[in-house]
């Protein structure tokens, strides 16, 4: 837990595909720090996982969900007035188009099934913006598990619409009113829940944090987006992009869109993280750019902590960015410089909402904003370049928002 | 005697007549920051080790009664550097000392200057609740070279194979959670739960105490003979919480 001994050895073994390793470690990050109860069902999932995950069956049972119910592949979109307006070739990864509206649904069916194998009686998760919530839910309603979902009090206020979503689909949705009442004390109240249950209940936790095998069981589901993505490109364009773009906050679509292109070192790869109003303690959600190494969740990777080791609270506008931590495989990519982290402030997210929905008629989440504020930035140093952007999700569900702010703007 | 050597004494000492020792928790600095010292003094007056709950924003190991009050002790203010800085002008106490913290403010202050800033203080041990035995290594050999104990909790779930390692790495005593769940429930003590205190106690060689949700006298008297302690935590956070007199209220659990 150290400073990071080797970073070219680090870097050569991430580019062969090393980790995690045996003790579920990105190099220095990851592992497992939760309390004793849940060790048997870390290590339960971690076999199972193994035994799952990689086997046929399994597969052909994933790919039979993702390709009929959740619509993949999903496209690739030419952003052509887009690219004219920024001097660059950008490309679109429409995780907005998958069912119920983000990336998060690759992770939660995947996962839903995996319980299901397990032999889960029911399934908890954390929800920040809603979207996993919504997606839990619905992967629940599909495979007919009992759904309970932990949100922060203040998140069900500004994701409203997902609340309502959640229920219809079936599932309990508990308000969280201790700690900050976001994402972070959603996360610490279903852990709790399942501290009661360990072995019955399936944690089906929504990005790539956590204790292992965790961050890696959802990277793995998530990386049919950088799959699909780079086949896509080659086949529109013959090439790989010069720059692959996506947003961070716990950092699952980023992650899901980043992998396969891991080793192609050619390609930039940029993760943008939540900058907020400003680079001050609790102004951003902007964990590699200000934090430190620290322990949350049951994983050691970078976060926002105070002198003490104090979790800091965070802002962001949107509220699937706003989270302290960040996946541990990110804060590797980032040590050994493979993967570069800016940050997007509040108003340059609302600046791409609006761009991308005058020039192209999609109306992206405010999370997905985040990208493409960056991959404007990248288009204007970059004059005919490629750019693949992940477009995580749509933002339908950011009405309330976007009325309070870039609408309230143009209000005569 | 090293401060591990100290915990299994007192441990064993208390024992001796038969009823189980008494391990009692407070949450530092709460619910009055001002009061940490002669609170102190008083839980230590009936307890035979006290465990010293250090705040931290994120306790997922913890029922709303801990949260409550870690939240409100940071809220004062009260940090870990703040802590050793108070047992350090508190002088020596006679009751072993144990720091119970989660990971994060421990990694912050440093593992070496902790075991160093520790000792001198006259902590005898940690309990950290989310650093299994896999990954404590660090902090382990840091705490051992100073001479205080790292405890290790086994849970009703734990299986038989990690039940004997637990066992073996735990230093002072053995901290047998004896339910799935955060802590402050209360529970009744069933069949079972004696079975499972039975089966870490055959392994064990350190002295084994059951906590989580240890709140009457009803369950001491049911977990005598069963085991060499038994850990009260929210129980006691309330009867600060309430402004009541912790030294009765312990003498009263203890029968």
């Amino acid at each position: 837990m150290s400073a990071l001994p080797d970073t070219a050895g680090l870097r050569a073994a991430l580019l062969a595909g090393k980790f995690p390793d045996a003790r579920g470690r990105f190099g220095p990050f990851g592992g497992r720090y939760v309390p004793e109860t849940l060790i048997p069902a870390l290590e339960r999932l971690e076999r199972g996982v193994r035994e799952h995950l990689a086997s046929g069956e399994f597969q052909a049972e994933l790919t039979g969900q993702l390709t009929t119910w959740v619509g993949r592949p999903t496209a690739l979109t030419h952003a052509t007035r887009l690219s004219e307006r920024w001097g660059a070739r950008v490309y679109l990864k429409r995780e907005d188009l998958a069912h119920t509206g983000a990336h998060k649904i690759n992770n939660a069916i995947g996962q839903a099934l995996l319980a299901r194998r397990l032999g889960a009686r029911r399934v908890v998760a954390e929800t920040g913006a809603g979207q996993h919530g919504v997606a839990s839910a619905a992967a629940c309603a599909r495979l007919g598990l009992p759904c309970t979902v932990y949100m922060g009090a203040i998140d069900m206020e500004r994701q409203a619409p997902n609340v309502g979503r959640m229920r219809l689909l079936g599932a309990e949705v508990v308000p969280v009113t201790s700690g900050d009442r976001t994402l972070r004390a959603a996360i610490d109240e279903a852990l709790r829940d399942w501290v009661s249950d360990p072995l019955g209940t399936y944690y089906l936790l929504g990005s790539v944090v956590g204790p292992h095998p965790y961050p890696y069981l959802v990277r793995e589901l998530q990386a049919v987006i950088g799959r699909e993505a780079r086949a896509q490109l080659i086949a529109a364009t013959g090439r790989l992009p010069d720059a692959l773009i996506a947003c961070v906050g716990g950092g699952s679509n980023s992650i899901g869109a980043f992998h396969a292109f891991v080793p192609d070192t050619a390609v930039e790869i940029i993760g943008v993280e939540a900058g907020g109003r400003g680079a001050g303690l609790g102004d951003n959600a902007a964990t590699i750019a200000y934090g430190r190494p620290g322990v949350l969740h049951g994983t050691y990777s970078m976060l926002l902590q105070d002198a003490d080791g104090q979790v800091q609270e965070t802002h962001s506008v949107s509220a699937g960015l706003d989270y302290p931590g960040v996946g541990p495989e990110h804060a590797l990519l980032a040590a050994v410089g493979r993967v570069r982290y800016e940050t997007a402030s509040d108003a340059q997210a609302l600046a791409g909402v609006r761009a991308l929905s005058e020039c192209e008629g999609i109306l992206p989440a405010i999370e997905s904003a985040h990208a493409l504020a960056a991959a404007e930035r990248w288009a204007l140093a970059h004059p005919g370049g490629t750019v693949l952007v992940c477009l995580s999700g749509r933002g339908d569900k950011d009405m309330p928002t976007l009325q309070r702010t870039l609408l309230a703007a143009e209000a005569p | 005697m090293s401060g591990h050597e100290r915990i299994a004494a007192a441990i064993r000492a208390a024992g001796k007549g038969g009823s189980p020792a008494l391990i009692a928790y407070l949450t530092a600095g709460f619910p009055r920051r001002a009061d940490f010292g002669a609170q102190l003094a008083a839980v230590a007056a009936a307890a035979d080790v006290v465990e010293i709950g250090v705040p931290f924003t994120d306790p997922m190991a913890d029922g709303v009664t801990i949260q409550r009050a870690s939240m409100a002790a940071l809220a004062q203010g009260v940090t870990l550097r703040w802590i050793l800085e108070e047992l350090t002008r508190l002088g020596p106490i006679r009751t072993p000392l144990v720091l119970m913290s989660y990971l994060n403010p421990l990694l912050a202050f440093g593992v070496e200057a902790l075991a160093a800033a520790a000792a001198s203080a006259g902590v005898a041990g940690f309990i950290g609740p989310d650093l299994p035995l896999d990954e404590s290594s660090e902090l382990a050999a840091a705490l051992a070279a100073r001479g205080l104990a790292l405890v290790q909790m086994v849970t009703p779930v734990t299986e038989p194979q990690r039940l004997a390692a637990l066992c073996a790495g735990s230093q002072g005593f053995v901290y047998a959670v004896t339910m799935t769940g955060t802590t402050g429930r209360n529970v009744a003590v069933p069949d079972e739960v004696l079975a499972y205190l039975e089966r870490v106690r055959e392994r064990a060689t350190l002295p084994v105490c059951a906590g989580f949700g240890i709140r009457s006298r009803a369950q001491v008297e049911r977990l005598t003979g069963h085991v060499d302690g038994v850990v009260v935590g929210s129980a006691l956070v309330e009867v600060l919480e309430r402004g009541e007199d912790p030294t009765a209220w312990l003498r009263a659990l203890r029968g």
